[in-house]
């Protein structure tokens, strides 16, 4: 065994270890605190299976963004319910359990262990279909292009849990803003790195989905970051949350559904169909739908961690 | 063994690991956390599949890596919904307990 | 069959893209714009889907269309045959019925720019009609699984729409369900993946046809993502989300719910084992699921009888009536002559049920609004005040039946005229059990609200929205003298 391999072998246990570890610790905070490292740790796995797109991914919002809503998540959940555990079903119950979760687990490893070696791919189709779009990322290829009616409906699902997060507003609260990020006075330190750290990150973000065409990257990872940046000074109260009735805000949320719409339509007339391109200028097409992707991300991501309305609006 | 295979392997144990989760913790935010595992797994276990189809000098197959990405952004949203209405129920909870309590110590001062 | 775009392919583009820019659109203009997009754009709606319905009947072949010109495997094709053409038919017809019916309920008052409750419903229920879109015409395994997270993502919210913690813990039961449901599903697609290199149902159809060897990959998938889409489905006896969630919901949301959300993953249950891998279809995983939903029509009618509520006897009625449409699984699968009759059946069931559900749960929320509450012990002598709503619950109930002349009927007279072809008699008994039981627990409900003096209503309804229950409850008669067209049509493109 190399080096390597007890790297792997070292990665892949404590993965397990901390997944378990958040499964049975009995504090709620403490299962979500394990939950983010987890996902941090998965990050070094996708990046070891030469998968860097989804590692970006996987650590900005698998892990990054899904922790922040987790964590406020149990601190709201103990300020409720004044206890921070949580029990388990009894005994029969849980063996029933593990008795099914084992024999899934033994019927996928069965089929993965029957299959070694190489598999089916399209990745050779993939990149016969590249030099006509003049991208190099054949991810970013897939997403955009082969299979963009996934993206655009992906971009549907997203507008859908906003409206449904949006709902669970009290209703005399409908239009306003949600409450605040942070439920004490912020920490200085964060004030300080809500100034100083978003300019850099809207930066690179731009950059991240910019080069997204021909490195590992993309609107996806883009969106995530200047998300996360928002979040950033969200959580410092250097701005108000947005009030969920502006149709500023609302322009902004479906600016990247409606652009992919309207291309898609488009390519009806200028194209051989919905969602088609014309060659000459399918990468500006792309990288025209991506940016306002970016928007759309950057500002559904924030608002689903945010969450209803709880703060009245200015105006009804 | 090498580490593609690690990877489906891990991602099957995930998967146990969170359907055991679910189905065994009572509360509702450790059964969104278990959810997320079963996920992740889910995921890994694309991963496998998009190594295995390295071909021809390709690092692996870029349309399941493509799903994953998409698959990791639904999984967040329906975290979010998730979490949005457990928060929203126990907040009502709340609000009902205390209703009820002030309906009662009403009644009481009627009484009296 | 072929992989190339019809020349009517644009219809399934456009059945999908009218319902996302109209519910895009709503989100932009919110408040009462919400409410007038989605009332304007169901008839359009309806005539694509009837167009849709149309082209498959007279080209008597699938319609294809090959989205942005890529070609499976590497791309995704849009697929509409004739199962897809009515289900597209009657979703056209039933959420606008909802949507007419709501607007009692969901109308944004004058003197606000929005409020929440009717902003969210009028979204979220176009959201509805383009996951259901999605669902029927989605030709790859992957933008199926997209789509099954739109159409639980759509629902969810409209069961809590009225903000109290039991409808809250309905909906988050709901959601946790249906997740658990998908990423099952997810897991299958991608070993499947893992097997062929494709996710397009009709190169996948071709694939498992000409396999033999190794099918243990295909094997384990069909497992688990029959059992995700069981659990969406509410299949006995992963139903427990059901009845809380249907019954608490309001009228126009459970309506279209039990009606159409619940098919949703039905129909992609039957896409897997109909299309994709009908040589796996063995026998004895055709009788297990035959015989959950034997469960779920004893046990959903055995509690239907117990209840006291309205809303929750109909909800649970919802369980029963999934479990006949189960049957189309050992009753349509394998080689018999007996295959067609039993297809035939099982689609037959999934119209009549969606019809006659929709106006029953539309009739039952008129009730509740006009008396104030609806415990059925409290309900002698409602039809004497409400007739036309009556008449429609009753109407529903004679197709849940199976009582001719009703789409009920005709659909257990096939399913029971295809186990006795096919020599699977145990399926005989069970259908006239549930026929029977049906009948106890329709007429629980009829017989006092005929009898006695007329119950003093504390609210009348409007009689529009009475019409509208009856006319949905009629639609699911009508479909007892169902033309030969409509039958040619379900017969087209089946698998198996």
């Amino acid at each position: 065994m190399t080096v390597l391999d007890l790297l792997d072998t070292g990665l892949a246990v404590l993965v397990l270890a901390v997944a378990a570890w958040t499964i049975v610790a009995r504090s709620n905070f403490a299962a979500v605190i394990g939950f983010m490292t987890y996902g941090l740790l998965l990050s070094l796995v996708w990046a070891r299976i030469a998968a860097l797109d989804v590692a970006i991914t996987e650590a900005a919002i698998g892990s990054g963004v899904t922790g922040l809503l987790l964590i406020g998540a149990a601190v709201r959940l103990r300020a409720l319910e004044k206890s921070d555990t949580a029990g388990q079903v009894g005994g029969l119950g849980r063996v029933g359990a593990a008795v099914l979760s084992v024999l899934v687990v033994v019927a996928l490893a069965a089929v993965f262990l029957s299959a070694e070696g190489q598999g089916p791919s399209l990745a050779p189709e993939a990149a016969r279909h590249l030099p006509q779009f003049g991208l190099g990322n054949p991810i970013t290829a897939v997403l955009m292009a082969y299979r963009a009616i996934d993206t655009m409906l992906e971009k549907v699902v997203l507008i859908l849990a906003v409206i449904g997060v949006w709902s669970l507003a009290p209703d005399g609260a409908w239009g306003g803003a949600p409450a605040n990020l942070s439920l004490a006075e912020p920490d200085p330190a964060l004030v300080y790195l809500a100034r100083v750290l978003p300019p850099f990150g809207i930066v690179v973000s731009i950059y991240i989905a910019w080069v997204g065409a021909s490195e590992p990257g993309g609107a996806f990872q883009g969106g995530a970051l200047l998300a996360a940046m928002a979040l950033v000074v969200l959580m410092a109260r250097l701005a108000p949350a947005p009030e969920v009735g502006r149709l500023w805000l609302r322009l902004v949320i479906v600016s990247g559904p409606v652009t992919f719409l309207a291309v898609g339509l488009l390519g009806f007339a200028i194209a051989t169909g919905f969602l088609a391109y014309p060659t000459a200028y399918a990468k500006a097409l792309i990288l025209f739908i991506e940016a306002f992707m970016v928007l759309s991300i950057a500002a559904m991501l924030p608002l689903l961690v945010l969450g209803p309305p709880k703060v009245p609006g200015g105006r009804a | 063994m090498t580490a593609t295979t690690l990877a489906g392997l891990t991602g099957a144990a995930l998967i146990g690991l969170g359907l055991y989760g679910v189905l065994v913790n009572v509360h509702a935010l450790r059964k969104i956390l278990a959810f997320n595992l079963i996920g992740s797994g889910v995921f890994l276990v694309f991963g496998l599949v998009a190594r295995r189809g390295a071909v021809a000098g390709f690092a692996a197959d870029p349309v399941p890596q493509a799903m994953v990405i998409t698959g990791i952004v639904v999984a967040f949203s329906a975290t979010a919904l998730a979490i949005g209405l457990l928060l929203r129920l126990h907040e009502r909870r709340v609000e009902d307990a205390a209703a009820e309590s002030d309906n009662r110590s009403d009644n009481k001062s009627d009484k009296t | 069959m072929p992989l190339a775009t019809s020349p009517a392919g644009y219809l399934l583009v456009l059945a999908i893209v009218l319902p996302v820019s109209g519910m895009v659109l709503s989100f932009v203009l919110g408040g009462r714009h919400a409410e007038r997009i989605a009332l304007a754009t169901a008839p359009f709606g309806l005539a694509i889907a009837i167009a849709i319905a149309a082209e498959v009947l007279k080209t008597g072949q699938p319609i294809t269309y090959i989205v942005g010109g890529w070609s499976p495997p590497l791309g995704i094709a849009l697929r509409a045959d004739g199962f897809s053409a009515v289900m597209l038919v009657t979703s056209a017809l039933v959420l606008p019925a909802a949507m007419l019916y709501a607007r009692a309920y969901f109308a944004t008052p004058a003197t606000l720019r929005e409020k929440r409750a009717p902003f969210a419903f009028w979204t979220l229920m176009q959201g509805l009609s383009a996951a259901l879109a999605v669902v029927f015409t989605g030709g790859d395994l992957f933008t199926l699984y997209v789509a099954l997270e739109l159409l639980t993502f759509a629902a969810v919210p409209l069961v809590c729409l009225d903000g109290r913690a039991e409808t809250l813990e309905a909906a988050l039961r709901y959601l946790l369900f249906a997740l658990l449901g998908s990423i099952l599903y997810l897991l299958g697609v991608g070993l499947i993946y893992g097997r062929f290199g494709v996710l397009d149902i009709a190169l996948l159809a071709e694939r498992t046809r000409a396999l033999d060897g190794d099918t243990r990959a295909l094997l384990v998938a069909g497992a688990l993502m029959t059992a995700g889409l069981a659990a969406k489905t509410a299949l006995f006896p992963l139903h427990l989300w059901l009845p809380p969630a249907h019954a608490n919901a309001p009228a126009p949301a459970s309506a279209v719910l039990s009606a159409l959300v619940v098919k949703g993953s039905f129909f992609l249950a039957v896409r897997l084992w109909f299309d994709v891998m009908p040589t796996l279809a063995s026998t004895a995983a055709m009788t297990v699921l035959g015989a959950l939903g034997c469960g779920a029509i004893l046990f959903g009618s055995v509690m239907a009888l117990r209840q006291e509520r309205l809303k929750l006897l109909i909800a649970y009625s919802t369980v029963a009536q999934i479990g006949y449409l189960f049957l189309v699984f050992p009753l349509a699968s394998g080689a018999g002559a007996w295959t067609a009759v039993g297809w035939t059946g099982g689609i037959m069931q999934v119209l009549a049920h969606a019809l006659a559900k929709s106006g029953m749960f539309l009739a039952a929320g008129l009730v509740a609004e006009a008396v104030g509450h609806d415990r059925i012990s409290g309900l002698r002598g409602v039809g004497r005040s409400m007739p036309v709503t009556l008449l429609a619950f009753g109407l529903g109930g004679v197709s849940l039946m199976g009582l001719p002349p009703s789409g009920g009927f005709l659909a257990k007279w096939w399913l029971l005229l295809a186990s006795v072809q096919s020599g699977q008699w145990a399926w005989c008994l069970v259908v006239l059990a549930g026929g029977l039981l049906a009948g106890g627990y329709v007429f629980r409900v009829v017989a006092p609200a005929i009898a006695g003096e007329p119950l003093v209503l504390a609210k009348p309804v409007a009689r529009g929205r009475e019409v509208v229950a009856l006319l949905l409850a009629l639609g699911a008669i009508a479909l007892g003298v169902a033309p030969d067209g409509l039958l040619e049509l379900i017969r087209i493109g089946r698998g198996g």
